[in-house]
């Protein structure tokens, strides 16, 4: 650890230092997608600058699903790769089991309590230490909408879901799909959680985070399933098990009219060379306009053995939070930088509305944590929602109030 | 093939008395050969078994905890809907997926058997699909079913209007999309199997009983399908482990979907074990899955292996 | 067997028996069909275009980019590399797996013992344990021999959940072997080893064949064990096949995912076209014998 502090001192020498106890980080995501991949490129190619190897174990697809089999059996056989995506409260369960590596000088050194909102840093930290570093912030209630649909139907973008229903309507006279979606159960839990949170921060958080049993199954909540399950009418036939990127394309190529989707469905515009506000319209989703649910990503630090690989782990982390490496990878992913005071200017109109909101929800308290990404609650809640939510969303016999009552039955049973 | 008999006589010839020492060796020498797949199995079939039934009594969340809690996973388990749908959509996926493979083995076999003139290229264009992984084929099989892409939209475009096959999207129907894919993947090989057995047959039984004057359904009836019954043995066996693994399948199709209606035991439980971070649940589900299988096939195995008395 | 004299009724039978084979040939072949067609399409074509709506040109880019452009993760090298990947882990594992059936179906038959036949039966039951739920604890015992995210590790894992049916294969194979063949060697005084070699291997090949078709196709086609015990840069083809179709730059290119896809399954294919008749031969050989 000596060579890393005096590495520490001088942030210049850095190069000159690292190169001198050059070791190898071993990264496991599942960033490999769109401008995913070129992101992480970028701090692949810093790593390499700074002298270090950078072992790439990419898994793709699933949401991360077989990343996260791999990284279990690693862990399991004392063999966990250096850095892992893992996300939200998940982060805590990783440091229960003690897994992950204190990051505090490295954090302590780059200020980090200084340059992260505190949503962001307690997430980070696993009692009292930084553990993870994050990567980004999504913004998940977005809607992205095609303006050529909205101008033919003669339609406006809709404020409310009461305004999307009537649209939807029309826009399908029109000949359009009225809403692009896959049908997926994270998908399905993306757009269930947006027209829950148009019912307000408060009752979001406490269905989500604090899995409050009468919020779960009340009258709310009922009002919740219904308005989500009149979707179903704006969605086409063939949505079961489309991916959100093939959803994405059919805004893109005006076959649909909108989609409500995290940020990261922007990539997939820019990538067909669509620009914002002309070709294609970021709004916020529907009744949630001052409100902001976020989705953090962040790479998890596991404990090495080796003293080369726990120096390069550090620097991982030290350039993982440089404005250099936050703001290409933002730039490529759709997202905003979780390190805060960045220059703006790089940045498309989406992000700075994202930004924009993301510091007035703060302020408003209406910044909540997204529970279909993993950020609201540990996996085995998330994942009992999403069983209820997706089966309500696609029976043909349930109705509202079975659903919420199923719902508070099994978050319950999950916790 | 090499005479054996040929090399032999110099063998015979060692000297009795080194024969016997030799002979306690040569006794113990089909155990020794068979002793490390015996402790592999043990390890890694029986021991692992273990190890995951006692995983089922713990609270274990991301990773193994051993702590004991008893049996609350099962209760859980049970209670759980989704387990019921999965469970559910084996025996259908399991007694049809099985059965199918079977008859349509069976009559692809038989008239493959009739002197066809292209057997060859057929039994091939047959046998393939055992070859491919639904990794590689699982976006074609999604798109043909598909209504909006496949079959149903390329006959409504050919001008049938009125047909319907939108399985894949109705979570009442979808199980039954995962039986169409697994017979064809599995259903030629199937066919190979009883090919196989009928060139096995004698052909003299089968001349007596058409000078017999017996007609040609009656003694497939009758003499050739009863004599296939080791085959049928073989393929339930290869069939049966193939419905229980199937995971890719689901996977590669429906990712368990529309909601969770195409869920199987075996996703069930991989997704409780590894992305839910409830691995006790899947540990319970996996017990569970395993004990019911084998009390069907341990009974069947058992009376089979029995019944037959290999010298 | 169409002999002159056949009746007209006889005729038509044949004629309905070929419609059946080969209406059942194009249903089999469907899927395959679906996706060469859109490997030779490019993305434009997909888009406006039916599934079985042929392709303007054969067009080979996909073809090439799925060889050694396309993305697999953050590489852009194609599934090229992976291919050696996939040949080392195989070739060990059948070659190991097989021999290792061969001699455990020859002493389940041919040298019975008291209580070899529940060996057998308990072994049996290996072939029927989950995948899903070995992985942790083979992961953890492979680390204890150093194996962990190894090659090597990974044809352990295949050999150790292949031989319970490479045993199978041997054993019902052997058990239609003539006892007399047997007997006679014992009775001159043959050892163990030397009559496997000298007697029983020689007549071994057509069940070889059907367990090493059997096993290379299952090892090749794994993903799992392939992604979970194999090292970051020693995946399998099946991997980088996964990590190829779920990546993806702005819109999805079907193409390239298929022309990978068949690509990928084209090493079992050939095994299959090739040795599909002796497979069959093999079956018959005794295989399919209880």
């Amino acid at each position: 650890m000596n060579t890393f502090k005096t590495c520490l001192s001088g942030l210049a020498l850095s190069v000159a230092c690292a190169s001198a106890t050059a070791g190898e980080v071993e990264v496991l995501h599942w960033w490999t997608s769109g401008g995913e991949a070129a992101a992480i490129n970028v701090l692949k190619q810093e790593m390499e600058a700074a002298g270090h190897t950078w072992k790439d174990f990419a898994v793709a697809g699933g949401g991360g699903e077989s990343a996260m089999t791999v990284l279990k059996s690693r862990a399991i056989s004392g063999n966990p790769p250096s850095a892992a995506q893992i996300k939200g409260p998940d982060i805590q369960e990783w440091g229960e089991l003690g897994f992950l590596a204190p990051l505090d000088e490295v954090a302590g050194a780059g200020q980090w309590d200084s340059l992260l909102p505190e949503v962001v840093s307690n997430v980070m930290k696993y009692d009292g230490h930084y553990v993870a570093v994050p990567i980004n912030v999504h913004r998940v209630n977005w809607l992205w909408a095609n303006p050529a649909a909205f101008e033919k139907a003669g339609v406006e973008i809709p404020t409310t879901w009461e305004q999307m229903i009537e649209v939807g309507s029309k826009l399908r006279e029109a000949g359009f799909v009225p809403l692009a979606h896959g049908g997926q159960a994270w998908q399905d839990a993306t757009l269930y959680e947006a027209v829950a949170l148009a019912e307000g921060p408060e009752f979001y958080r406490k269905a989500f985070v604090d899995h409050d049993e009468a919020t779960l199954k009340g009258e709310t909540m009922v009002k919740v399933l219904k308005t989500f399950k009149q979707m179903r009418e704006l969605i086409d036939d063939d949505a079961s098990g489309r991916d959100w990127n093939v959803a994405t394309s059919m805004v893109i190529n005006g076959e649909a009219a909108m989609q409500v989707m995290g940020d990261w469905a922007k990539g997939e515009f820019t990538a067909a060379g669509k620009v914002a506000g002309s070709d294609y319209v970021c709004a916020p989703a529907p009744g949630t306009a001052d409100m902001f649910t976020f989705n953090i990503d962040s790479l998890a630090m596991f404990q090495q053995s080796d003293d080369s690989r726990v120096e390069a782990q550090q620097d991982l982390a030290r350039l993982a939070m440089e404005p250099k490496f936050q703001e290409a990878f933002n730039l490529n992913k759709g997202s905003i930088p979780a390190r805060q005071g960045m220059d703006r200017t790089p940045f498309d109109s989406c992000a700075h509305a994202s930004m924009d909101a993301f510091t007035a929800s703060a302020e408003k308290g209406s910044l909540v944590p997204s529970m279909a990404h993993g950020m609201a609650t540990v996996s085995r809640v998330q994942g009992a929602i999403y069983d209820v939510v997706t089966n309500f969303f696609n029976s043909t016999d349930m109705s509202a109030e079975e659903a919420a009552d199923k719902l508070a039955r099994a978050v319950n049973a999950s916790l | 093939m090499n005479n054996p008999s040929a090399s032999l006589p110099s063998v015979a010839a060692a000297r009795p008395a080194a024969r016997r020492l030799s002979d306690r060796f040569a006794d113990w020498l089909p155990k020794i050969v068979l002793a490390p797949t015996v402790v592999i199995t043990l390890v890694a079939v029986y021991g692992y078994m273990i190890w995951t039934a006692l995983l089922s009594l713990t609270n274990s969340r991301i990773l193994p905890v051993w702590k004991f809690t008893g049996t609350g996973q099962y209760a859980k388990l049970f209670e759980n809907e989704r387990w019921g749908v999965a469970v559910e959509n084996l025996i259908i996926f399991g007694v049809l997926f099985i059965l199918v493979c079977l008859v349509i083995g069976v009559l692809l076999a038989i008239l493959l058997d009739q002197k066809i003139r292209a057997e060859g290229a057929l039994r091939t264009i047959y046998l393939y699909p055992m070859a491919i992984s639904f990794i590689v084929t699982g976006t074609a099989w999604k798109w043909l079913l598909n209504p909006g892409l496949g079959l149903e939209k390329t006959l409504h475009d050919w001008g049938f209007e009125s047909f319907s096959f939108d399985w894949l999207v109705n979570p009442d129907m979808v199980v039954y999309c995962l039986v169409i894919a697994a017979v064809w993947q599995s259903s030629g090989f199937v066919m190979a199997m009883f090919l196989a057995g009928l060139r096995g047959i004698d052909p003299d039984m089968v001349k007596a009983a058409q000078l017999d004057g017996a007609s040609m359904p009656k003694i497939y009836r009758r003499i050739v399908l009863p004599s296939l019954k080791p085959v049928f043995f073989s393929a339930f066996v290869i069939l049966s482990h193939i419905a229980i693994k199937s995971f890719d399948l689901v996977m590669a199709l429906t990712g368990g979907g529309p909601g969770y209606a195409s869920d199987l035991p075996a996703t069930f439980m991989y997704q409780h074990a590894f992305t839910r971070g409830q691995m006790g649940l899947g540990a319970a589900s996996a017990i569970v899955m395993l004990g019911g299988v084998l009390a069907i096939l341990v009974p069947y195995l058992y009376s089979e292996l029995r019944g037959k008395k290999h010298g | 067997m169409v002999k002159s004299q056949q009746t007209f009724g006889q005729q038509l039978l044949r004629y309905g028996l070929y419609a059946i084979l080969g209406v059942a040939a194009l249903v089999y072949l469907m899927p395959l069909w679906v996706m060469l067609l859109t490997s030779l399409k490019d993305i434009e074509e997909i888009r406006s275009g039916t599934l079985f709506s042929l392709p303007g040109s054969l067009n080979f880019d996909a073809w090439s980019k799925a060889w050694s452009g396309a993305c697999t993760g953050s590489t852009c090298e194609g599934i090229a590399p992976f291919f050696g990947n996939s040949f080392k882990i195989v070739i060990p594992a059948v070659a190991i797996s097989t021999l290792i059936g061969a001699l455990n179906g020859y002493v389940l038959s041919m040298w019975r013992f008291r209580g070899s036949e529940l060996l057998f039966g308990a072994m049996l039951v290996g072939c029927f344990i989950p995948f899903q739920v070995i992985l942790l604890p083979m992961a953890r015992m492979l680390a204890t021999f150093g194996l962990a995210n190894t090659t090597t590790g990974l044809v352990a894992v295949h050999i150790t959940y292949g031989i319970a049916f490479t045993t199978l294969f041997f054993r019902n194979f052997y058990v239609g072997l003539p006892k007399e063949l047997i007997a006679a060697a014992r009775l001159d005084g043959a050892g163990f080893f030397f009559i496997f070699r000298r007697i029983v291997l020689p007549l071994s090949t057509p069940i070889i064949v059907v367990c090493v078709i059997w096993q290379f196709t299952q090892i090749w086609n794994d993903f799992l064990f392939g992604v979970v015990f194999s090292g970051g840069d020693t995946q399998p083809v099946t991997v980088a096949l996964n990590n190829l179709v779920n990546t993806s730059f702005g819109g999805k290119e079907y193409n390239v995912d298929m022309a990978a896809a068949l690509m990928a399954a084209l090493p079992t294919l050939v095994v299959y076209v090739l040795a599909g008749k002796y497979f069959v031969r093999g079956l018959t050989a005794g295989a399919v014998k209880g």
